[in-house]
């Protein structure tokens, strides 16, 4: 993951699609964000660049939606329903992840243990990686 | 003795040996006996020498019978201080000194001295000359002295006033310090004014004595000018001599040789010789006083070193014996494989010197601190025994009233003993005597101090100048340096100051010079934000 400003970045992603779940009045999906573009990246614990000032999940509901459908706690939020999240202020992630018309949320999440998975397989053949690689973990460019 | 009769022939010379060398054993025997005589007489004689300065030591017993050698290594003598007629080493260097300084240093304050009254005498009393020899020389042919000119006078006589004042300012002071070379700024200040003056004296002699000029307002003025240039020069003085060192420009670093006590000082732009000087006037100062007690263990634990290991010769390689260039060389080599071996010796040993060094100082240090206990605790016993009267009281009793000294000696007896054995654990006794611990104490009294106050003093060494005259030790310095002492001080000079006991070492080092730059700060541009760090669930 490189986090030079203007250049494509590069990462292994997971898909995942959360369902909101309704309780009172409000539509909730069982997590929380943290960072950024106007917050201060060094603060962030779960960065891997201390410059990154990309959303990311800080905290989990045990047994939330979230939860069930995968996501994990340091994930970094790529996209939202197909809105990139690597240059937004920490309001407007929020915005677009609380939006009430919506009841699904899909989000292309990153994490280092992805890396680490796809080069172990890559590692052990070159075949594996065309049939190998989950159909839910790709490298997006 | 006699030889065996019976002999071969191949065993004459064989059987002769042993005769020739118990022949020359008791010849060797012989000369033994007699050199033991002649050292009996020696050692009588240095005692009856020694009789005449000291008592009697129980040195009688070899004196009278000369085959008995026994007492001899106890009928030595050696040079002590103690009797009345000896002088130690030091005592006769300073004795030298002091006379030495007595007469020089009177010489040339006085040739100094009298130059300088001459020259104010000259300078003081031209421009009053140049006022009165008109009307002494040709009265009637003078013009008469208008208003203005009679105003210049006022100016003159004020202006010469306060050039007296001035000069009685900055010249006529206490001289500080004899230095050993002239002054060079007053030198040059003194051939100005003499120059000056003499210019002056020869003008006005071609131009206004010899013409017999009737412009007496002209003469007027022209003494004035004198007075303005001396005020002038004045001026000038006041610059060269005391207002250019004042900026400091140099830091000195002075050691004392015999235990490192080091200090560092800001000096001016000086010479070594006034640098020197105000060194030394620093010295007396803030320098703890030079106590020599304290330096015996080093020079112990160096003689011990030293005395550890000799160096014997087994081989028998004697060198030649006159000191030819190869002979000498053989000498020379042959010492210095010896110092060589001595020193790989000395580093091979297992020296454990330095563990004794450890308890010794750590015992010394124990040892310290229990003294002082005892004596702090005597001391605040002490005062407390005596009070100050009151007014009111003293109508009542005057019978058992004593004024400070009486009161200093009623309470001393108790802490006397205390504080000897402390004075003597740390090696100062000799730098406080009885009266002058009297004295101290009813001081102390007088001024209503606590017994803590009254014993700062002996717990640690004060400067130098604290102690009486005769601790000061030296008043003669000799400054030695590889520049001369008239010149200025530079980046690395190097001198030293010496005295009898100890010598101060002087560096110098050079103030850089700074390159300041500006940068200027627009009051509004100090902004702030916050650090955020939002954590938001959704």
């Amino acid at each position: 993951m490189t986090s030079m400003p203007g250049q494509p970045v590069t990462a292994v992603v997971q898909r995942i699609e959360i369902q909101k779940l309704r309780q009172a009045d409000n539509l909730i999906l069982g997590f929380s964000i943290g960072g950024g573009i106007d917050q201060d990246p060094g603060q962030n614990p779960f960065s891997k660049d201390k410059t990154d000032k990309g959303i990311y999940v800080t905290r989990i509901t045990p047994e939330g939606p979230a939860h069930e459908a995968g996501l994990r706690m340091g994930d970094k939020i790529l996209q939202v329903n197909g809105w990139d999240m690597t240059m937004m202020t920490h309001d407007q992630a929020r915005k677009r992840l609380t939006k009430k018309n919506e009841d699904v949320v899909r989000l292309l999440v990153t994490r280092k243990s992805l890396e680490e998975a796809v080069k172990q397989s890559m590692g052990s053949g070159p075949r594996q990686e065309h049939c190998g690689t989950p159909s839910n973990h790709k490298l997006m460019h | 003795m006699q030889s065996p009769t019976v002999m071969e022939a191949g065993d004459e010379v064989l059987h002769s040996l042993p005769v020739m060398e118990m022949g020359d054993v008791f010849q060797v025997l012989e000369v033994c006996e007699t050199v033991e005589e002649i050292r009996e007489v020696i050692v009588t004689t240095i005692e009856e020498d020694s009789n005449t300065n000291s008592p009697p030591v129980t040195s009688s017993g070899a004196g009278t019978k000369p085959s008995q050698d026994d007492n001899w290594g106890e009928t030595t003598t050696a040079v002590t201080g103690t009797s009345e007629h000896s002088l130690s080493q030091e005592d006769i260097v300073r004795i030298t000194k002091d006379l030495e300084d007595s007469v020089g240093l009177d010489c040339r304050r006085y040739f100094t001295l009298t130059l300088a009254v001459i020259l104010g005498l000259l300078v003081f009393l031209t421009p009053l000359a140049f006022l009165v020899l008109p009307h002494l020389l040709w009265p009637e042919k003078l013009q008469s002295c208008g208003t203005a000119c009679e105003g210049l006078f006022i100016s003159v006589a004020f202006k010469l006033l306060i050039l007296l004042l001035a000069v009685w300012a900055l010249f006529f002071r206490q001289p500080r310090a004899g230095l050993p070379r002239v002054f060079v700024f007053r030198a040059l200040l003194t051939v100005l004014v003499l120059l000056f003056v003499v210019s002056y004296w020869l003008f006005y002699g071609v131009r206004i004595l010899d013409s017999q000029d009737e412009n007496y307002q002209g003469i007027v003025q022209y003494a004035v000018s004198l007075v303005d240039a001396l005020l002038f020069i004045h001026y000038l003085a006041i610059v060269l001599l005391e207002l250019r060192q004042l900026q400091p420009c140099f830091s000195v670093c002075v050691t004392r040789s015999t235990d490192g006590e080091m200090r560092h000082y800001n000096l001016g732009q000086l010479s070594i010789q006034r640098a020197a000087l105000a060194i030394l006037e620093h010295y007396y100062c803030d320098f703890p006083v030079h106590n020599p007690a304290l330096l015996s263990a080093s020079k112990s634990r160096a003689a011990k070193h030293l005395a550890g290991l000799k160096v014997y010769n087994v081989d028998g390689e004697f060198p030649a014996g006159p000191a030819e260039g190869p002979g000498n060389n053989a000498a020379a080599g042959l010492a210095h494989s010896q110092s060589r071996a001595m020193i790989a010796a000395a580093a091979r040993r297992r020296d454990t010197s330095h563990n004794e060094l450890y308890y010794e100082e750590a015992e010394h240090e124990r040892r310290v601190r229990k003294r002082k206990a005892r004596l702090v605790v005597a001391v605040e016993e002490a005062f407390t025994h005596i009070k100050r009267m009151q007014e009111e009281e003293q109508k009542k009793a005057p019978g058992d009233v004593m004024d400070p000294r009486e009161a200093a000696q009623a309470i001393f007896p108790s802490m006397a003993r205390a504080l000897q054995k402390y004075l003597r654990t740390t090696k100062q006794q000799h730098c406080h005597s009885m009266e002058s611990i009297q004295q101290h104490l009813a001081f102390c009294i007088t001024n209503n101090m606590t017994p803590k106050a009254f014993l700062e003093s002996y717990l640690t060494p004060g400067p130098t100048l604290q102690y009486s005259r005769d601790h000061w030790l030296a008043r003669q310095w000799t400054l030695s340096s590889e520049a001369s002492v008239t010149s200025g001080l530079k980046d690395g000079t190097v001198f030293l100051l010496k005295c009898v006991d100890f010598s101060l070492v002087v560096t110098t080092k050079k103030i850089p010079y700074i390159q300041m730059s500006e940068e200027y700060i627009d009051p509004k541009s100090h902004k702030f934000v916050l650090r955020l760090q939002s954590e938001t669930s959704v």
